[in-house]
């Protein structure tokens, strides 16, 4: 790796590149402490009036705790299914594994758009036999996020489970245990951080999910997201620009923490 | 459970994920593409519409126009990135890393919300060159198809990356040593062995920005303002604001057409390995 190092030229393109990343994300701040009704920049004063809405209008605190419950129950469904599948794979090695786990990917690959769509479909159907997991209800939204994360937490299941020593299976197998003390003993204690990272990114992608959201909400189930696209589409509410900073704020955060904690383990 | 034989236990592991998917996706797709042919009336007139209509066709050109520039600025800048943070010093890798992950995981109503901030008319780049009397009258940099591709092109270069990066890793180092030895210059081994060798990754790259590109909706729907519609913001407008349910199916049916011929491609060139 230290025979062919970057020259001047492809230190400044990178940079560049880098600069452009950060760049929108930088720029929320300025505009979130605008004293103005309007989406603009401060001109002398700064003011903190966008972050007091976030507190004292309730529909702000009423998405983020519903955006909240739709993430965990939306994490759950898919992580337990997700990990009882990749076991079935990792264990027993169907025939046609490979198409099965394409199969199971589908929601990840074809455009989100399409998603979107068939899962209105699904909801508005349910919705002629029961309203509570239907169009526009919460659980039904966690349904359909629980869809769409799915892949996901397979792809990393499948991944942690691939650097898991199949000889230890084996000796398990060979001492007579069954399939459940093999899945439940052995098997998940050996993924377990996986798993955790498996839920967290349902967890995240149900929490900023918005393209199927869209199609599956209206007025009842009014997600974070579900908010700050309203507050975007007409009028811009700079309130969007101080709930931005508040989210990137956390994600450098998080990232950090992992990042030291990786470190540390080595 | 002891008495399982492996089939069984096989298919009671496996069963309810694929059940679930079967009937809360597989079914209701197919229902989706039901109502292309039902809606308004039995036939395959919707995509004789798709074919004829002037408007469905204009988006549709605009959404392959828009991609096409979409894949190729945001490939070259994952390339320039990726080359940082495979190849720099551990400091580079470590800050280069920092600027691709955390745009990454936040939000892309987040991201293009930070476009509209810097490129609208009251935004930052607009307010500076006011004041510093380059421009008298706002840039129109937002609401337009410049702002779709700055806005999609920022979104999109963390998927260019990954690959990227992983062909850049897997890479023959002593071929690099030998170029070297035989006393190529920095810009000759880069054009004629590094950029060669990492072909599959980039045509990976290109093909995964493309494919996600094409069904996009939230960054056109933002930065566009409705006048840059893509095809995906159109399923929308077809299913909420000028009702056309079969059109929109049709359209739908269309897109996972292209998307899979797209994919099937991809697993031809590349092997599925190589992507991630």
């Amino acid at each position: 790796m230290t025979s062919y190092r970057p020259g001047p030229v492809a230190l400044v393109l990178g940079t560049l590149v880098a600069l452009f990343l950060l760049m929108p994300l930088l720029a929320v701040v300025p505009v979130s402490l605008t004293p103005s009704r309007m989406l603009s920049m401060p001109s002398g004063e700064l003011s903190l009036r966008h972050y007091r809405t976030l507190i004292e209008d309730p529909r702000w605190l009423q998405s983020i705790l519903l955006s909240l419950r739709i993430g965990i129950v939306s994490s759950l469904i898919s992580t337990v299914l997700a990990l009882t599948f990749s076991l079935g794979i990792w264990m027993f090695r169907p025939r046609f594994s490979a198409l099965l786990v394409g199969f199971v990917l589908l929601p990840m690959v074809v455009p989100p758009v399409v998603s979107a769509l068939t899962l209105y479909f699904l909801l508005t159907s349910i919705s002629s036999v029961s309203k509570a997991i239907g169009y526009d209800s919460w659980l039904g939204v966690a349904l359909a996020h629980s869809v769409m994360t799915v892949p996901f937490a397979v792809v990393l299941l499948l991944v942690s489970l691939s650097q898991v020593d199949r000889r230890i299976d084996l000796a398990a197998r060979g001492l007579g245990a069954s399939v459940w003390e093999r899945a439940t003993k052995v098997i998940i204690p050996n993924i377990r951080f996986g798993l955790l990272t498996a839920a967290l990114l349902s967890f995240v992608l149900s929490w900023e999910e918005i393209g199927v959201t869209l199609f599956i909400t209206s007025v009842d189930a009014i997600t974070l997201p579900r908010l700050m696209w309203m507050g975007l589409r007409d009028n811009i509410n700079p309130a969007v620009a101080a709930i931005s900073v508040v989210l990137i704020l956390a994600t450098v955060a998080v990232l950090t923490a992992r990042g030291l904690l990786t470190r540390s383990k080595g | 459970m002891q008495t399982l034989s492996n089939r069984t236990g096989a298919a009671l592991f496996l069963a309810p994920l694929l059940l679930f998917l079967s009937l809360a996706y597989v079914v209701p797709f197919l229902g989706v593409a039901g109502w292309s042919v039902t809606l308004p009336e039995p036939g395959i007139g919707q995509y004789s519409v798709l074919l004829s209509d002037p408007l469905v066709q204009s988006v549709f050109i605009r959404t392959f126009r828009i991609c096409a520039i979409v894949t190729l600025a945001s490939v070259t800048c994952a390339y320039a990135i990726a080359f940082l943070w495979v190849r720099g010093t551990p400091l580079q890798r470590r800050i280069t890393e920092f600027c691709i992950l955390v745009p990454f995981w936040i939000s892309v109503l987040t991201r293009a919300f930070g476009w509209v901030a810097l490129l609208s008319n009251r935004g930052l780049i607009n307010t500076w060159l006011q004041s510093l009397g380059f421009i008298s009258e706002p840039l129109a940099l937002v609401r337009n198809e410049f702002g779709v591709i700055v806005g999609m092109t920022h979104f999109l270069i963390p998927f260019a990356v990954f690959p990227l990066a992983s062909a850049m890793r897997n890479l023959d180092e002593r071929v690099l040593l030998a170029a070297r030895g035989l006393g190529a210059s920095r810009t000759r081994i880069f054009w004629t062995v590094f950029v060669p060798m990492t072909m599959s990754g980039i045509i990976g790259a290109a093909l995964i920005v493309f494919v996600f590109a094409l069904g996009f909706f939230v960054t056109p729907a933002i930065l566009g303002g409705g006048r840059s519609v893509m095809v995906a913001e159109l399923v929308y407008v077809r299913l909420f604001q000028s009702p056309d349910w079969g059109l929109a199916a049709a359209i739908s049916v269309v897109l996972v057409l292209i998307v899979g011929a797209l994919m099937a491609l991809l697993f031809r060139t590349l092997k599925p390995a190589q992507m991630v």
